[in-house]
């Protein structure tokens, strides 16, 4: 009993003290706002939001919701998000392995690269690839075609949009092919396993990849037809392009300069990851017979993969959280539509700030979680 | 003897009684932000970030403008000096939170006054010292003169957290046509991405884009249309739940305005006490007791109308000689045309 109860009384102190503190803050919040005349509740969300956004993944315009634009704003932030943590990895994994090439130049360059980029102040990178880009770019009608089909221009960069004809079988066909791999995969490791024969996965899974989706064009009916931004004059000298999809500058430096800064970090981890495997893996791997590439695949990527997914994962939160800064280059995401515009309108300065708040937390721990699974997969697996 | 003194003693209970119930409410009226402001001995009030012409600071740090000089005003008049004001530049999307949070007493941010900013938010609009309008900016070789020529797909640069990203939609909206809007936390960031051409409009407050033009890299280049698409009556700001100060701050404003109608300047204030208008006289203190219903001396406006100057002056200084808007349009006086009306101060 004595040892339940020092064992709990710190825990329970605890509990009080925290209970205590967020209830004075409450508490005081209330009673200043009471005094101010200033009312709590969250019935503004069904409100009509009435204003608009410039760039939303879903339907939205003045006339929704305020909880509808809320969600612009996620989506937003989780768009820039997503496609920043995709091109980070890519530019981290491939310069970070070319800090340890034996080329001169390559190992060079990529040493010179890393420095630079994190060195600078993220939120000066950005307006750096926002004004100077913006600047540099020509104007709509004085914007060259690239392949004929895109325009990169200073509203925006103009790209052709599908136009898709039975999307759904094409749709089937991919997930069909999906499917089929992980069969294949799985049959293959069996194989391996009782009869120590191997066939070529890697091979197949491409074949396939491409072979069903192909043949649901040629039988299944599917037709793809694009359609090519075309220029419209406004005004004597304001044009823009119509049709098609169009990115919006903000997006593409808001991209640009949230991968290239992160990338130096996630690309310092994967150098940190393939040096930490001692020598002596790759040799006694190598004496074994393996060839080099299953000595990458086989023996050294997984056991630096351990060293390398806990620190990227923090370079991956990071990245989301950097993301709020897009409020300053003027891309809706959540702190500019939601914590910005929404909160002006509305007044509800608390409600807000509380909503972003935990908003921005479900999405750290939400990539935490997948990417601590990820880790949990690919630990040692003591038998 | 003794048996008077039970009637004394309640006698004397009665007159303390009232006594304290007097000098309680000379102290209620003697307001918390009054006491405070007295006790710093500064005026703490929320600017904007630069806004020439309304509250922009020099390279010294020396704020100028007819927003700035409200709350000079106010100063002058609570503290005798209009010098004594510390100013909070704020941001659209700060100032009400800086206001109602207590971290400002008053708000001259060319703010504009709506009903749900006046009911909602624990707000109270004291009065107009600017009527604008919102108004549209181009450039003039797009050749574009009217909003009647706006077509579909236009981009339009803002700034977020104002009622300008409200009113570009119910414009766009009632007209049908489709728009762009890019909207940007800070003036700065959206006069840069329009002057690159990133837009193909710029638009807020009529006042607002006369001022940011002068900021452009060629202010020739461009031109504000004629139409004006909304209300936007501009004016300082206080805490919901103060009324004398309140009234502080809404007579220090009328006072500049009804100097300006009698004719008394900033050079002439003195000379005015011996005028034979009772109305100037009661302006500059040498008749009635206007400053005591605030808890102030008689000598309140005119040392706002002698250290700030009248609205007249205070918009030559700003607005008219610095070539940003030269002509009054309704911010004169209703004797010259204008809507400038405020009531008596009697």
């Amino acid at each position: 009993m004595n040892f339940k109860l020092k064992d709990l009384g710190p825990q329970l102190i605890t509990v009080i003290a925290v209970v205590l503190i967020f209830g004075f803050f409450t508490y005081n919040a209330q009673i200043n706002m009471e005094n101010r005349g200033i009312d709590f509740g969250y019935g503004f969300l069904s409100q009509e939001s009435s204003f608009d956004v410039q760039f939303s993944l879903i339907e939205y315009d003045g006339s929704h919701s305020y909880f509808r634009a809320y969600l612009v704003g996620l989506l937003n932030t989780i768009l820039v998000s997503v496609i920043g943590i995709i091109i980070a990895t890519i530019i981290g994994v491939i310069v970070g392995v070319a800090r340890l090439s034996p080329n001169y130049l390559i190992n060079r360059f990529a040493a010179y690269y890393v420095e630079f980029f994190r060195n600078i102040p993220l939120l000066l990178q950005i307006f750096f690839w926002y004004f100077a880009a913006l600047r540099a770019l020509p104007l709509p009608q004085d914007a060259e075609a690239i392949f004929g089909v895109f325009f990169l221009t200073i509203k925006g960069l103009y790209v052709p949009a599908f136009l898709w004809e039975n999307f759904n079988i094409f749709l089937y066909s991919i997930i069909a092919a999906i499917i089929a791999i992980i069969v294949i995969k799985i049959q293959a490791k069996k194989l391996q396993e009782t009869q120590g024969k191997q066939i070529p996965v890697f091979l197949i899974s491409i074949g396939l990849i491409f072979i069903l989706p192909l043949l649901s064009f040629l039988i299944g009916g599917v037709n793809l037809s694009f359609e090519i931004p075309k220029l419209k004059q406004l005004a004597a000298t304001s044009f823009v392009y119509d049709g098609g999809l169009s990115l919006p500058p903000e997006l593409i430096a808001l991209t640009l300069s949230l991968s290239l800064y992160t990338a130096t970090f996630i690309a310092e981890c994967v150098r940190a990851g393939i040096q930490g495997v001692s020598k002596g893996q790759k040799e006694a791997a190598a004496s074994i017979g393996l060839t080099p590439n299953q000595v990458l695949k086989l023996v050294i990527m997984p056991q630096a993969l351990r060293i390398i997914i806990p620190p990227t994962t923090n370079q991956y939160l990071n990245l989301t959280k950097n993301s709020s800064l897009a409020a300053a280059i003027a891309y809706p995401d959540l702190v500019l539509v939601f914590a910005g515009t929404a909160l002006m309108q509305t007044g509800k300065a608390i409600e807000i700030v509380s909503i972003t708040m935990f908003t921005y937390l479900s999405l750290s721990i939400s990539i935490s979680i997948l990417m601590n699974w990820y880790n949990k997969k690919i630990a040692i697996q003591e038998k | 003897m003794f048996k008077y003194l039970k009637q004394l003693t309640s006698l004397v209970a009665m007159v303390a009684v009232l006594f304290t119930f007097t000098t309680e409410s000379m102290a209620a009226k003697k307001s918390k932000t009054l006491k405070n402001t007295q006790k710093k001995g500064f005026v703490r009030c929320g600017v904007s970030q630069g806004l020439p012409g309304f509250s922009n600071a020099d390279a010294a740090g020396n704020w100028t403008g007819v927003d700035v000089d409200v709350c000079r005003a106010v100063a002058a008049a609570v503290l005798g000096d209009a010098n004594k004001v510390k100013f909070t530049p704020l941001s659209a999307k700060e100032r009400f939170t800086a206001l109602t949070s207590g971290e400002i007493d008053i708000l001259s941010r060319n703010t504009t006054w709506t009903l749900s900013r006046d009911a909602d938010i624990g707000l109270t609009f004291v009065g107009v010292n600017f009527y604008d309008g919102q108004g549209f900016m181009v450039r003039k070789s797009s050749g574009i003169t009217s909003v009647n020529q706006f077509k579909n797909g236009i981009s339009a640069c803002t700034n977020i957290g104002t009622t300008t990203e409200l009113n570009m939609r119910d414009f766009f909206n009632s007209r049908g046509i489709s728009y762009e809007p890019v909207a940007f936390e800070k003036a700065d960031e959206v006069v840069a991405a329009y002057d690159s051409g990133r837009c193909d409009t710029y638009t807020t407050d009529k006042s607002g884009l006369a001022a940011q033009r002068t900021k452009m890299s060629n202010p020739d280049e461009h031109i504000v249309l004629p139409e004006t698409i909304s209300k936007e009556p501009l004016g300082p700001v206080v805490r919901q739940g103060d009324s004398v100060w309140e009234d502080i701050v809404r007579w220090s404003l009328n006072a500049m305005i009804e100097a300006e109608e009698y004719g008394i300047t900033s050079s002439n204030a003195d000379s005015m006490k011996t005028s034979d208008n009772p109305a100037i006289k009661r302006l500059v203190g040498a008749e009635g007791e206007l400053g005591a219903a605030f808890g102030l001396d008689n000598e309140w406006s005119l040392r706002i109308i002698k250290q700030v100057g009248n609205y007249g002056e205070s918009y030559k200084r700003n607005i008219a000689d610095t070539g940003i808007l030269p002509d009054r349009g309704p911010n004169q006086l209703w004797t010259k045309g204008g809507i400038l009306y405020v009531p008596p101060a009697r």
